[in-house]
């Protein structure tokens, strides 16, 4: 995440339109429409968050978005090589909480190792491993956002969370 | 449930059971609370609604808390379930609130049928045919005290040894090293007995008790108040992470400024230094680089040359007058000596250690010159495995000390001499019957002693020489197995006779492994008791700073598992009756004594009554009481406790404050300590391989990984032992990261996953310690130093690609772990 876009998330208690990409799907609606194309797939209602498109997306850069409420920080980055679990056209896309699991501190993106790294506790997560935790004292690695891509309109959409957000007793508040 | 799907977990509701825990994975021993309540249940998210007082109708902020997926799970008690959250205690001033990576999973690693711990021994396991079965405890004590009995009775207690823990924390505490003790001390009366981590029954910190130092002489807060830090061999974010983190960490970082200011009023005072002596650049050196790098010297000596760094820096310090002269004079013993033999030029000291003459002298100037105003530097010695696992333990502990003892940093506040620690502590035995150690290891390879008890501990994984070590055990225990596969239709006194046979007649080695899991070593073995883990039984353990805790019991043990103590004390009380039904009444007294009911009973029988006894817990043991500890909630009391008072145990936060060393005359010893190169065994091995195999652990695997090898988050991380190589030393022999690579020397061979890493020296390595799946033990030398302590950190080996694991590749991230 570069410097200017987590001083506005802070500044701006976290408000979704932090990158001009996103924006959030009312969460009631998106449960509803979730729970009927994908029954089973998560115990909670996660809504469907249109991110932008995929083109759009600079390569190795840290875009913030909230998901799947304001409350919740989130990045989502176009490695610009395919990764495991990634989404898109090149499968090069991931989508992570920057609250570390820890003890919930904001996690900054590092363009140069493309770990997520936190400042409270050290603890470092891998942005091309599904987020894993490279060393660190938390004991979850870094919740993954999950992504879908509809090639027709080359759009991003968020549709649920792998792992507890921090601060949280259910993704869904 | 794989990882990192959970998305949600229940609360405890606002009347669930709070009770206190003591993280027992490291020494450090933080504080949580483990909140039950019934299974199907569960508490609101309102603040009123649920026990952690919270309002999880919101997002809440960050560092407010610790509340994960690992730190709930589903547990057993009375045939009921219940669900339990187990989280970091803020009001414990060891952790202030903190958790580890190790402790944040205590909830996940509880017996759960539902879950990988499923795997844990329920009943007594007997080798029998070519298979194992369940059998009863009375079956098992049959054939455990019927071999006993023949072996001591024929050949007398040195036939039988064991394997076993001395500490506390899981698998450990002062009711299991009593219960264990008494029997093997007092009733069976064998010498014959080695310690979980190395092969004799021998003191880690011998030379500093020698001089009249415990080892554990200071207090967390101590780490607060240093005006410099120097840590030996020591790498504390990764295995002492909440000192680290809670007590250090703000020194460096000048956030206690204040703190030294009102303690000690006349005196020059500044955020703290650290200077770390260690080959490598350890993940807490790279924070603490990261953070302040002017404030940190990292004196990167060659490997073992510990020894040669302390006696230039004491001769340099001597020299420039900035000894204390008077404490010397008055309260210690043997200076001169000491330095005489000590004495090295910084020179000398730098072609031995490789670190240039500059930085030896800044070094001493940061932790020896005296202050602006004018009073002696604060500084604490922390040292670990880098010193205890080095070369010649007891030779580096002596030179160490010698320069404590000269600057008076022990004994003051914001001083002291310490192990940072492994596990935690919690010792309470009989003394040991030997007059000195045994090198049990090789009594085994020898063929020697015919029947072994594995208490809690897996040397398998965990000793020099490993390789050798694994195959003649196992091969002495195949005799029996063979014994025991022919004794068809046989009752237990066939058993007993044909195991008699072949340990006596053919060379065997009769091997029982008391644990919680099937273990490695068990795989040798031809019985397995299951024992408990705190939780499961209440235990009471110190940390590093000699904290005493009570952890309660909240949860059944899986299926008839009992604590360590009362597996015992049905030892010895199946032996007693054994030696009644013959009427032989003296050997009947020697097993008498365990009539206890209760982990308590055996706590009351050992820690509260210390006469004659070696006990952490001191004279004054029989103050402690469950009631009382339990009053001291997660902060407790540290020992030795001076008084109980107006409902509070009172302790001691630093030992030696009154200058009364632990020695005849009260007078702490120099002891002389010259630097004498690397054991000849292991200058063969350093001459003749390429790669020095500097081995030690990483915060996500706690010990021989018993739990961790089942739990996912830790071996997606770590299928395998990693193994730090630099990347051009890498490039050369074709080694990629996620390459499997054999590492090999004259005394073995093992495998790891190749982790390359810039921070390496070019001929340096780092492979993690202990792995279930890649051993270093194996290429261990058998050297040790003349109390049998090993010599783990100086292997030397070459290395060779084997495969590529392109599973590995592709799922294990191989980022740099240091925070850069």
């Amino acid at each position: 995440m570069s410097n200017l876009s987590r001083r506005n998330f802070i500044k701006l208690g976290g408000a979704g339109a932090v990158a001009g990409v996103a924006t959030v799907v009312p969460v009631k609606q998106s449960w509803a429409e979730s729970k009927q194309r994908n029954p089973g797939a998560t115990t909670l209602p996660y809504p469907k968050v249109t991110i932008g498109k995929a083109g759009d997306l600079p390569e190795n850069q840290a875009v913030s978005f909230t998901y799947p409420d304001e409350m919740s920080p989130c990045v989502v980055i176009r490695m610009g090589a395919p990764v495991p679990g990634g989404a898109g056209p090149n499968g090069d896309i991931v989508a992570y909480s920057t609250l570390c699991t820890h003890m919930g501190c904001p996690v900054s993106y590092d363009s140069e190792s493309r770990n997520f790294k936190c400042p409270c506790h050290f603890s470092v997560f891998d942005s091309e491993k599904t987020g894993q935790m490279v060393t660190g004292q938390a004991t979850e690695n870094l919740p993954r956002i999950r992504l879908s891509y509809d090639e027709k309109t080359d759009t991003l959409t968020a549709t649920g969370v792998e792992g507890l957000i921090y601060g949280r007793q259910a993704n869904i508040i | 449930m794989s990882h990192n799907e959970q998305d949600r977990i229940p609360l405890p509701p606002a009347d669930a059971r709070k009770t206190n825990m003591t993280c027992h994975f490291c020494i450090v021993g933080c504080g949580y609370h483990v909140y039950k309540w019934p299974a199907g249940t569960e508490g609101g998210r309102a603040p009123d609604q649920n026990a952690l007082g919270k309002d999880f109708r919101t997002q809440q902020p960050p560092l407010s808390g610790a509340m994960t997926p690992a730190m709930v799970n589903t547990v057993e008690e009375n045939g009921k379930k219940y669900h339990v959250m187990i989280v970091p205690d803020k009001e414990c001033e060891v952790n202030k609130g903190l958790t580890s990576t190790r402790g944040g999973q205590m909830a996940s690693i509880l017996y759960n049928a539902d879950s990988p711990t499923r795997e844990r021994l329920k009943y007594p396991r007997l080798y029998t045919g070519d298979d194992w079965i369940d059998v009863s405890w009375e079956e098992a004590m049959q054939v455990y005290a019927g071999v006993t009995k023949r072996l001591l009775d024929s050949f007398g207690p040195d036939a039988i040894m064991f394997n076993v823990f001395d500490h506390g924390g899981a698998g450990g505490g002062f009711e299991n090293t009593w219960g264990t003790g008494k029997l093997m001390f007092s009733s069976i009366q064998t010498e014959m007995v080695r310690i979980h981590n190395r092969p004799a029954y021998n003191s880690e910190c011998h030379a500093t008790r020698d001089m009249g130092i415990g080892e554990l002489n200071n207090s967390y807060e101590d780490s607060e108040l240093s005006d410099c830090i120097v840590f030996v061999g020591a790498n504390s974010y990764e295995t002492q992470t909440n000192y680290f983190l809670a007590h250090a960490l703000p020194n460096l970082n000048g956030e206690t400024v204040d703190k030294k200011r009102k303690w000690f009023k006349d005196e020059h005072v500044e955020a703290g230094r650290f200077i770390f002596i260690d080959p490598r650049r350890s993940l807490t050196t790279a924070i603490c680089e990261n953070l302040a790098k002017d404030r940190i010297l990292h004196l990167r000596i060659n490997p073992g040359t510990d020894t040669a760094l302390f006696n230039g820096l004491l001769t340099y310090v001597v020299d420039q007058g900035w000894h204390d002269k008077a404490f010397i004079e008055k309260h210690t013993k043997g200076f001169e000596a000491a330095l005489k033999a000590n004495r090295m030029s910084l020179d000398e000291c730098a072609k031995i250690t490789g670190v240039p003459v500059s930085e030896l002298k800044k070094a001493a100037e940061w932790a020896y010159k005296p202050k602006k105003s004018g009073h002696h530097s604060r500084t604490a010695h922390l040292y670990e495995k880098g010193i205890i696992w080095g070369n010649d333990n007891y030779r580096i502990q002596s030179a160490l000390v010698d320069l404590v003892l000269a600057t008076h940093n022990v004994g003051r506040r914001g001083t002291g001499v310490c192990r940072l620690g492994g596990h935690q502590e919690g010792y309470a035995r009989p003394p040991y019957p030997g007059k000195r150690p045994i090198y049990i290891d090789q009594e085994i390879i020898k063929g020697n002693g015919k029947m072994l008890t594995v208490w809690g501990c897996n040397a398998f994984q965990s000793t020099l020489n490993a390789q050798q070590y694994r195959q003649v055990l196992t091969r002495r225990a195949n005799i029996v197995r063979e014994a025991l596969a022919n004794a068809r239709g046989g009752d237990v006194q066939d058993m007993v006779n044909a195991i008699f046979d072949a340990v006596t007649n053919r060379g065997g080695l009769f091997v029982t492994t008391i644990d919680l899991y099937p273990t490695k070593f068990a795989q040798a073995s031809h019985m397995m008791l299951p024992a408990t883990q705190p939780g499961e039984m209440n235990l009471t353990s110190m940390n590093g700073e000699r904290r005493m805790r009570l952890t309660e019991k909240f949860m059944d043990p899986p299926g008839i598992a009992k604590p360590d103590c009362l597996i015992a004390a049905d030892i010895a009380n199946t032996l007693k009756a054994m030696y009644e039904a013959e009427g032989n009444s003296d050997m009947a007294k020697r097993f008498s004594g365990y009539d206890w009911k209760t982990e308590e009973d055996a706590f009351n029988d050992g820690f509260r009554k210390p006469e004659g006894i070696d006990s952490q817990g001191g004279p004054t043991g029989d103050l402690v009481t469950y009631d009382r500890l339990r009053g001291m909630g997660n902060n407790g009391v540290q020992l030795p406790v001076r008084e109980y008072k107006n409902g509070k145990l009172i302790g001691t936060e630093m030992l030696y404050t009154d200058y009364k060393f632990s020695t005849p005359d009260g007078k702490a010893h120099f002891k002389p300590a010259p630097w004498t190169g690397l054991p000849a065994p292991v200058e063969v091995q350093r001459k003749k391989y390429r790669f020095w195999i500097n081995n030690g652990r990483t915060n996500h695997i706690w010990q021989t990984a018993y739990h961790d090898q089942r739990i996912d988050f830790r071996t997606k991380r770590y299928p395998m032992a990693p193994i730090e190589i630099n990347p051009e030393d890498a490039k050369e022999l074709g080694i990629e990261s996620g390459d499997v690579v054999e590492i090999y020397n004259d005394y073995g061979s093992t495998y790891a996953m190749a982790y390359l890493e810039p921070d390496m020296k070019r001929g340096h390595t780092f492979m993690m310690f202990g792995y279930f799946n890649g051993n270093a033990g194996d290429v261990v030398t058998d050297w040790t130093d003349r109390n049998y302590i090993p010599y783990y950190k100086g292997t030397w080996a070459n290395i060779r690609r084997v495969s590529s694991m392109e599973s590995y590749k592709e799922s294990v991230s191989f980022k740099r772990r240091r925070y850069v």
